[in-house]
């Protein structure tokens, strides 16, 4: 019997950074992080481009593994308990704006499947449904100095494109040194996600109170790893 | 166990606190985690009994986005989530006992069947899955109603998506 193959090793700069997490948000919740990872995608095709077979086999794999009693018990599993009460404590109710883990589950009852939706989505999908922890992508060329997270200015605009919606006072959102680039939670502001033409991207998670930051180490590696294969 | 919870790191031990406000803000921010962690349980125990989407959302749910709370706002919060709770511990013991009197009634139905004719009993009240439904039928059709043989039966189950004739090869 041939010996498995070897698991990939994994990059020498593999440690995320932490970003950085303003004093009044930091208070409140403690145990609040941010952490990111810098990725180069590998591929020389665009990235909303079909996923590769081992992604679209993993999909496959990851649908026939979660069925109906899952997407109900997820809600109680350690990691996903622990964002729906974060998000219960920053005022979002869960049964409403669903936690990004039950928002997968729920789609893949009413699709059948986790559907494959280009190399990105695909990778940070297969990231969720194996860690119940969410990764999002920025274009790393839109992102200007650390992230952190933080509190809106009244009528601040989310993004920096023109036309960007502007944003009411004390809500929570990532930001870089100069503007807001996402709600939390939410998906980055138009221009700043990751599109087809992107090369380098940064991949960041939020970590609560009660998740490892194993899980969301994994997370982000997995996302990272996939993204960087030829 | 796909996420052990023995991995969890609770890391929300008790810390000093500059403020009587802030401890309590630590202290109704607990409250909340205890109550969304009981809400859940109880929604995954009892489903199907009890579906996700009967749940209403919370009246306090006003602040349209993450922020954070005030005082006032993880009062209503946690508020919201004890009636939440207690509403759903109502439902699911609502349930079970008409789970019990439904499993009474079938019993009773086995028992003398002549008492209860063409009485019909899905198996949904019984808290089982499928389409299935008990019913007190006369043995032998109209020769059974007559001589009053009476028995219980289960139907056959959920219908077939395309219909008997569509399935056929």
């Amino acid at each position: 019997m041939a010996d498995p193959p070897p698991a990939p090793e994994r990059p020498e700069d593999s440690e995320p950074a932490l970003g950085w997490c303003a004093r009044e948000v930091e208070q409140e919740f403690p145990e609040l992080r941010l952490l990111l990872v810098q990725a180069r995608v590998g591929r020389p095709g665009s990235l909303t481009d079909g996923s590769t077979p081992a992604v679209e086999d993993r999909l496959r794999e990851l649908s026939n593994r979660f069925r109906g009693a899952w997407a109900v018990g997820v809600r109680r599993e350690p990691v996903p308990a622990a964002y729906r009460v974060f998000f219960r404590q920053i005022g979002l109710d869960p049964e409403v704006l669903r936690t990004p883990i039950e928002a997968a589950a729920l789609e893949r009852m009413l699709r059948g499947g986790f559907i494959s939706a280009g190399l990105l989505e695909d990778v940070l999908l297969i990231s969720l449904v194996d860690t119940s922890v969410p990764v999002w992508a920025l274009d790393a060329e839109c992102v200007d100095g650390p992230l952190g997270i933080r509190q809106s200015k009244e009528g601040e605009p989310l993004g920096r494109s023109a036309g960007a919606p502007s944003l009411p006072a004390g809500r929570l959102v990532i930001a870089d040194a100069s503007a807001a680039l996402a709600v939390l939670f939410g998906e980055p502001a138009p221009g700043h996600g990751a599109g087809a033409g992107t090369r380098r991207l940064t991949l960041f998670a939020v970590v609560v109170a009660g998740v490892p930051a194993l899980y969301v180490e994994e997370a982000l590696w997995t996302c990272r790893m996939a993204l960087e294969q030829q | 166990m796909a996420q052990s919870e023995q991995l969890v790191i609770e890391r929300g031990a008790p810390r000093s606190l500059e403020s009587p406000e802030r401890a309590a803000r630590a202290s109704l921010k607990g409250q909340i985690g205890r109550l969304e962690r009981e809400c859940s349980a109880i929604v995954a125990d009892a489903f199907p009994r009890i579906s996700p989407a009967d749940i209403p959302a919370l009246e306090a749910d006003v602040v349209g986005g993450p922020c954070l709370l005030t005082l006032e706002e993880l009062e209503r919060m946690r508020d919201g989530l004890a009636g939440r709770a207690q509403d759903m511990r109502r439902r699911v013991d609502e349930r079970v006992a008409h789970e019990r009197s439904a499993r009474e009634l079938l019993e009773r139905m086995r028992l003398e069947p002549g008492r209860y004719k063409f009485v019909r009993l899905p198996v949904r009240e019984l808290g089982q899955g499928g389409c299935g439904v008990w019913e007190v039928r006369p043995r032998l059709g109209l020769i059974g109603m007559l001589a009053g043989w009476w028995q219980v039966k289960l139907s056959s189950g959920c219908p077939l998506p395309r219909g008997r004739a569509a399935a056929r090869p």
